[in-house]
């Protein structure tokens, strides 16, 4: 390899140079990205990391090429060993990518094309740049599916896309990503969407396959943890611009951005905070009885006929506690969620609420449980004023207008809200401020628990603390009681006073969360404690830490 | 108001509305310009256009004025094009809105029932009403209502499907609405955009049916619609071709107008398209 671009470090792999990528007129800043400089060492893992928007994908992007229409490269060069991806035409450029610089992206689903099999995807990446023969081709997709630890490689070559479990697929996009050996391989968020332990299993394998052959990997994450467990050094990103880049050991813990300071405050620490509410023994506001719940099997092919999705459930929820449902996807806690706010009936089991069985009538139930949802965006209907949608409850309950609206208006101001945003629509809030009006929603019935299904999982770090932060000054005052689904154990960890462990629709394990969490007795529990990214780096040693402070001044400003 | 200023920015849809506004317009000004009425008697039959400055646009067979006829109809193809697709969407809306909603052995009921409606010609059925209960206006009009709906229904339907799951929806069943309230408020405002761009090709469809039943001297003879006049050419087309002709162009530019303004509204309601280029 000709080292021509200057000598100071040996010849970086790849190189950003003072970058910048024009944001369309009328988007909320000129520029996705700029002047970004980065420089990306043969067999090193450099993580950029940033919360959404902050460019750190079009970054990736810029250097593939793929920017999407809108976007456009203002100026600055992306070297890879010395030469200038962005002055290549375009034939070249598509020699460049797939055998010099690959990309794994977030979703394997989408990813991969779900009429092609797995081999047959595999396969075009060589018949694309070499000219090998068919049995050469096999031959050398069943190694790299061996490679990257596929259970049973001459299967998953005949596999379907849909017939992988989701860190199958992305281990199958790796080997893809990873057939021509790339010099640099860019890893857009890939292990997101994945559950903990899965995360944890694709993470040492990206670590595993770099040392052994030297790889360049430019890794994008939101997630510090992520970070402390996989980069030899980090880059973080904040509104387009690069803030602070230096090796993992220093960002982690020596930040010397203001902005790197305040994401790092906000990554919760994984021990729950000194028990809290000693007298919350009281009694039991929310009691579930052996639940069961069974999904039929829909479709004519699939090969399980019926699914469990709850299997004997038993939880207790006592008064102005708060008790965590935590699991990985599939655990079955959603659809506890759902049954307990009667969004769902339940095969059998005994749903009570404060002593008495769940009422059927939809107004009666209305006034004991209410729900916050995960997705802000899609919780909220996107034509009625955000004001009405709070105060409707409390009108079809029988309370006047008038007084509905005031009372919206009282508990925007609760959550953080301006109070005159009642008469705004939902898309002239942000993701944050949505979950807020959701909040307020729920809390306009006055009910006596509050079911949360992973209230803070679409949200970024900082407006996850700052929600969390809410919910926990809201229990504070109105002593509410709430059930907390979530898949994040640093998150159950800062809420919860107990939590219950699911697996495949059963509870394993409960009991209050600063027990479980320091001695689990349960291998799954163990497990997903040991797989949560960066708990050596980022968790157990923060001790007794008060909640993160919510960083940038008032809630509304931040988010 | 967004949408506004993205239904402008298409030049198409900009003439679409302005050739409905025109059309709109003669039916307006009609009995203002021609206080006459427009079937009775003016002069010589079939006078060319030009020929007598008293009639720009000539006359037909029995001696009456083409513009009067002309103008009068354009209030008689919107009339019957706004009712009939008012009729088509309200029937279609609350056969789909129901089944949609609901699902279960109702929704396939109604959807049955719909198809049933879809496997018969629309023109044939029409045909059939027309002649079961006479042809006067209203019963025209109802008819071509009667059927354009299943369409409606089922686009509709189509949306209520993926809607009430969404989180909105169930957010507000929890807090103890009733059916009506999640209907009519959370899903059927963000299910009509669809249905109202499609309300476009019905309205225009409607106007292309009546037309057809008046070619036929099936429409009602008593009043000066676009179709009549087509179906009164039709026995010296090839010598006065015009007679025909010109309520043709009328009901092309009208037909056109309407579609150009469901495609641009189409454009302007979908966000994706929304978003640049």
């Amino acid at each position: 390899m000709p080292a021509d671009a200057e000598g100071a470090a040996p010849a970086a792999a790849l190189a950003v140079e003072a970058l910048t990528v024009a944001l369309p007129p009328g988007a909320d800043r000129p520029f996705a990205l700029r002047e970004g400089s980065l420089r990306l060492a043969r067999g090193e893992i450099l993580c950029v990391v940033g919360e959404s928007g902050s460019g750190k994908s079009v970054m990736a992007m810029a250097v593939m090429r793929l920017l999407a229409p809108g976007l456009r490269v203002e100026s600055g060069r992306v070297l890879l060993a010395g030469a200038d991806l962005l002055a290549l035409p375009e034939e070249e450029m598509r020699r460049v990518r797939g055998r010099r610089v690959a990309m794994v992206f977030q979703e394997p689903m989408t990813a991969l094309n779900p009429l092609m099999t797995v081999g047959a995807q595999l396969a075009e990446t060589w018949r694309t740049h070499t000219d090998l023969s068919a049995a050469e081709i096999r031959a050398r997709s069943l190694e790299a599916l061996r490679e990257v630890a596929l259970p049973d490689p001459e299967g998953a070559l005949r596999a379907y896309p849909h017939e992988l479990s989701g860190g199958q697929r992305q281990r199958a996009m790796i080997a893809t990503a990873l057939a021509l050996e790339p010099e640099v391989l860019i890893c857009d968020e890939p292990t997101t969407a994945l559950d903990v332990t899965t995360q944890a299993q694709v993470l040492s394998l990206i670590r595993g396959l770099q040392r052994r052959r030297g790889t360049a990997v430019l890794f994008i994450t939101h997630d510090f943890g992520v970070v402390a467990e996989i980069a030899d050094r980090v880059a973080v990103m904040h509104r387009g611009e690069l803030v602070e880049e230096g090796p993992v050991s220093r960002v982690l813990t020596a930040p010397a951005h203001d902005y790197t300071r305040r994401l790092l405050a906000a990554v919760p620490p994984l021990r729950a905070p000194p028990s809290r509410r000693p007298d919350a023994a009281g009694e039991a506001v929310l009691e579930v009885r052996g639940l069961t719940k069974t999904y039929s099997a829909a479709g004519l092919f699939r090969r399980r006929r019926a699914t469990r999705a709850l299997d004997g459930v038993s939880v207790t929820l006592k008064r102005g506690a708060t008790l965590g449902v935590v699991g990985e996807s599939g655990s079955g806690k959603s659809t506890l969620a759902r049954c307990v706010v009667g969004l769902l009936a339940p095969d059998g089991g005994e749903i009570r609420i404060a002593g008495a069985p769940l009422p059927r009538a939809r107004a009666e139930a209305a006034k004991l449980v209410q729900m916050v949802f995960q997705d802000p965006y899609a919780s909220l209907n996107p034509r009625r004023r955000a004001g009405e949608q709070v105060a409707q409850g409390p009108v079809a309950a029988g309370a006047p207008r008038v007084e509905a609206m005031e009372r919206a208006r009282g508990l925007f101001e609760l959550v953080g809200l301006d109070p005159a945003a009642v008469s705004r629509f939902p898309h002239e809030f942000s993701g944050g401020q949505r979950q807020r009006i959701g909040i307020a929603r729920a809390l306009a019935m006055r009910p006596r628990v509050l079911v949360a299904d992973e209230p803070v999982s679409a949200l970024d770090v900082s407006v996850q603390a700052q929600v969390l932060e809410l919910l926990r000054g809201l229990r504070a005052r109105f002593g509410l009681s709430t059930l907390f689904i979530t898949h994040d154990l640093r998150v159950a960890a800062q809420v919860c006073d107990e939590v219950a462990v699911m697996r495949d629709g059963a509870v394993v394990e409960a009991g209050p969360v600063a027990e479980v969490f320091a001695t689990p007795r349960h291998a799954y529990t163990r497990a997903l404690l040991a797989a949560v990214p960066g708990r050596e780096a980022l968790g157990l040693g923060e001790g007794p830490s008060a909640p993160a402070a919510p960083p940038a001044g008032a809630p509304t400003a931040g988010e | 108001m967004r949408t506004w200023r993205l239904y402008l920015r298409s030049p198409a849809a900009v003439l679409g509305a302005l050739l409905v506004s025109v059309v709109a317009a003669m039916g307006l000004l009609a009995p203002f310009l021609y206080p006459d009425d427009p079937l009775g008697l003016a002069g010589r039959p079939l006078q060319w256009p030009g020929d007598n400055p008293r009639f720009p646009l000539g006359t037909d067979p029995s001696g009456r004025d083409i513009a009067a006829q002309i103008f009068h109809g354009a209030r008689v193809s919107l009339l019957i094009g706004f009712a009939a697709t008012l009729i088509a969407a309200a029937i279609g809306i609350a056969v789909g809105a129901l089944a949609g909603f609901y699902g279960g052995a109702g929704d396939t009921a109604l959807m049955r029932v719909t198809e049933a409606f879809q496997t018969l010609p629309n023109f044939l059925l029409l045909l059939l009403l027309v002649a079961v209960f006479g042809s006067d206006l209203r019963t025209i009009t109802v008819g071509i209502g009667l059927v354009s709906w299943p369409p409606v229904a089922r686009l509709t339907r189509a949306e209520f499907l993926t809607l009430r799951t969404r989180e909105f929806v169930q957010a507000a069943r929890l807090q103890g609405l009733g059916d009506a309230h999640l209907i009519l408020r959370e899903v059927l405002p963000n299910a009509l955009p669809p249905v109202l761009v499609y309300a476009s090709v019905v309205m225009a469809v409607s106007i292309l049916l009546e037309s057809a039943l008046s070619f036929l001297q099936l429409s009602d003879p008593n009043v000066p619609s676009w179709g009549n006049l087509i179906g009164l050419g039709r026995n010296v087309l090839r010598t006065e071709w015009y007679v025909s002709a010109i309520p043709g162009v009328a009901i092309l530019l009208t037909i056109l107008g309407v579609s150009l303004v469901g495609q641009g509204l189409n454009d302007a309601l979908n966000p994706r398209l929304a978003g640049g280029r």
